[in-house]
């Protein structure tokens, strides 16, 4: 693959004297919507963390050509825009003001004073989720679902050529969660990494070029979705079978039931 | 076009914020056993009226004043930049007890004799043990404390602090000693020069700055220390300045003042109807509010018609305390449901 974005080897991490995850090592261009599946507890987040350097790793992760270790903090934010689960907002903040907060690596650090880039930016953002209509609202007002989509215009109005998302469609409704995965979807054709942690393997079968598998903080499986979520992984990992389908020329693969 | 509307609030209650504390400062120059109208104190503040004007105003009442304004302020301010890093409307220096634990530290200093007026050792060992405070509790309350966590620690540490400063007394070597470490105790600003004023200035001003010029951090901590991260904020050091500048802030002040609680929790909650809940655009309104606070409290204190005067540390606790229990009813479910 040439031009290689996101180099990952031989990733390790131990949180409090335990190996959470170990020897993981990856390799991704842009332009790809990477699902990272596995069961609870299998190191899906701490994988993330440790892409976006929340967390120490031994290893190396290199961006773009660059070890992620040797950037400073701020360089780091706007290579990596980060998702985390739960999109939690402390103080009932407008809509808007949170959306623009995506734009501080870019030093936006006051929502009311952005330049004309910056204000696109956030403007595009709050177009792809469908959130415009919301700009001046307190995020306290919002559903579930509506707040969903304040956190991924936040993330996306970073506009970094790598995306993390921790489970963005939990909580969200069946329109909803098939809305932001074409979001990220779109988002990965414009030619950014999308890597994105979901529970819902209908979904990633679906949207995702790439299937990253982990259990018990190894990568177990990776391809296209068909190979890395055989019926041998299904039945391994997941311990369930799949219902297998092609519907729309796409690949359906509903868990059905245990083993 | 949203951002403009949400700015202008902030400047029209800072620019009012202002007036506010100047004409309190001058009620607080005219007021006392000689009353004085504003037209002369302002006369005797530019070396009109007569020596006595003078004398009353320039050199007995004006480090009042301005003592009240700056610990106010910085108290206001402390409160503020704790309530943004935690991200939690309770947070504040009094309650995370660390005037309790400055004061420990200053009355240490009186009872060793180490401490005459014109030394710089009252207020660094305030602010010495201030930052102790701040940095135990927030090691104590982790990454991502809840309501609940923050407030046990911080009673902990003010008990703890308390408790000491209470030994200190009781190991005291003469009664005067004691009664006069327990008045200190009370908060007051009565019979300040401006040796105090120089004492304590500066490191509330130094205070100050250093959580002041973390203020986009709390904007973007309000989305939780790791997104912060994320958008390539420094937690940890973050988290070293604030509590560096809230012990400078406080630490200096409680040397000079005594302890003066609540000022910190009340004045950011008086300005987020009016301002709303930017934590970053709170600090300078708060800031102010503290300085009014204070300087209405202190102007209290000398109106209030009692035997003996009142301190203004008791008075900003009576009108604080109730107010906390207020918020802490407004906090009820957060609290009980030990939801972060």
């Amino acid at each position: 693959m040439s031009g290689e974005l996101l180099r990952v080897d031989k990733l390790g991490v131990t949180l409090s004297g335990r190996a959470v995850l170990e020897d993981v090592s990856l390799s991704f261009s842009g332009r790809r919507l990477v699902a990272l599946v596995g069961p609870n507890g299998a190191g899906k987040t701490t994988l993330l963390r440790a892409l976006a350097g929340l967390v120490q790793s031994k290893g190396t992760i290199e961006v773009g050509g660059d070890l992620l270790s040797s950037l400073p903090l701020r360089e780091r934010a706007r290579r990596f825009g980060y998702l985390p689960q739960g999109h939690v907002v402390h103080w009932p903040l407008r809509v808007r003001d949170i959306v623009a907060l995506g734009r501080y690596p870019r030093g936006a650090t006051d929502p009311a004073r952005l330049s004309s880039d910056d204000e696109s930016a956030v403007t595009r953002a709050m177009q792809a989720t469908e959130i415009v209509t919301l700009a001046a609202r307190r995020v306290t007002e919002l559903s579930g679902g509506e707040r969903s989509r304040v956190a991924l215009a936040r993330v996306l109005a970073v506009e970094a050529p790598i995306l993390l998302a921790d489970e963005p469609t939990a909580s969200l409704d069946p329109r909803f969660q098939i809305d932001a995965m074409q979001n990220l979807r779109n988002t990965a054709d414009r030619g950014v990494l999308a890597i994105v942690v979901t529970h819902d393997l209908a979904l990633a079968a679906r949207f995702a070029d790439t299937v990253l598998v982990l259990s018990n903080g190894r990568l177990v499986a990776q391809g296209t979705p068909e190979q890395a979520l055989s019926e041998a992984v299904m039945a391994d990992v997941f311990r369930v079978t799949a219902y297998r389908a092609d519907y729309q020329h796409e690949h359906v693969i509903v868990p059905w039931a245990g083993v | 076009m949203v951002s403009q509307s949400a700015t202008k609030p902030v400047y029209v209650t800072t620019v009012g914020l202002v007036v506010l504390v100047v004409l309190l400062a001058l009620v607080s120059l005219g007021t006392g056993p000689v009353r004085l109208s504003p037209a002369i104190v302002i006369d005797a503040l530019f070396g009109g009226g007569s020596d006595v004007q003078q004398t009353i105003i320039r050199e007995i009442r004006l480090p009042r004043a301005i003592l009240a304004s700056a610990i106010g302020a910085v108290l206001g301010l402390s409160g503020a930049a704790l309530q943004g890093l935690l991200r939690n409307p309770l947070a504040s220096p009094s309650l995370f007890g660390a005037p309790q634990s400055a004061a420990f530290g200053a009355v240490l200093m009186i009872a060793l004799g180490w401490a005459d007026a014109r030394s710089y050792v009252l207020p660094v060992a305030g602010i010495a043990m201030a930052f102790v405070s701040v940095f135990v509790l927030l090691g104590i309350a982790g990454r991502n404390a809840g309501l609940l966590l923050l407030i046990l620690a911080g009673l902990a540490i003010s008990s703890l602090a308390g408790a000491a400063t209470a030994l200190v007394m009781n190991l005291s070597p003469n009664p005067f000693a004691s009664l006069e470490i327990a008045f200190w105790l009370l908060g007051s600003l009565e019979d300040r020069s401006f040796r105090h004023v120089m004492l304590a200035l500066p490191f509330i001003v130094a205070g100050g700055i250093s959580l002041w010029t973390q203020r986009s951090a709390f904007r973007a901590l309000s989305l939780g220390e790791e997104t912060a991260q994320s958008l390539g904020i420094d937690v940890t050091r973050v988290r070293l300045l604030v509590i560096t500048g809230v012990a400078l802030g406080v630490g200096g002040a409680v040397a000079v003042s005594g302890t003066i609680g609540f000022i910190g929790l009340v004045a950011p909650h008086l300005m987020r109807p009016l301002i709303g809940y930017d934590p970053a655009r709170l600090l300078v309104p708060s800031a102010l509010t503290g300085a009014a606070l204070l300087t209405a409290a202190d102007i209290a204190v000398r109106i209030i018609p009692s035997n003996t005067d009142i301190k203004v540390g008791v008075l900003t606790s009576i009108i604080g305390v109730p107010f906390f229990l207020y918020l802490i009813v407004r906090e009820r479910r957060a609290l009980a449901g030990g939801v972060a």
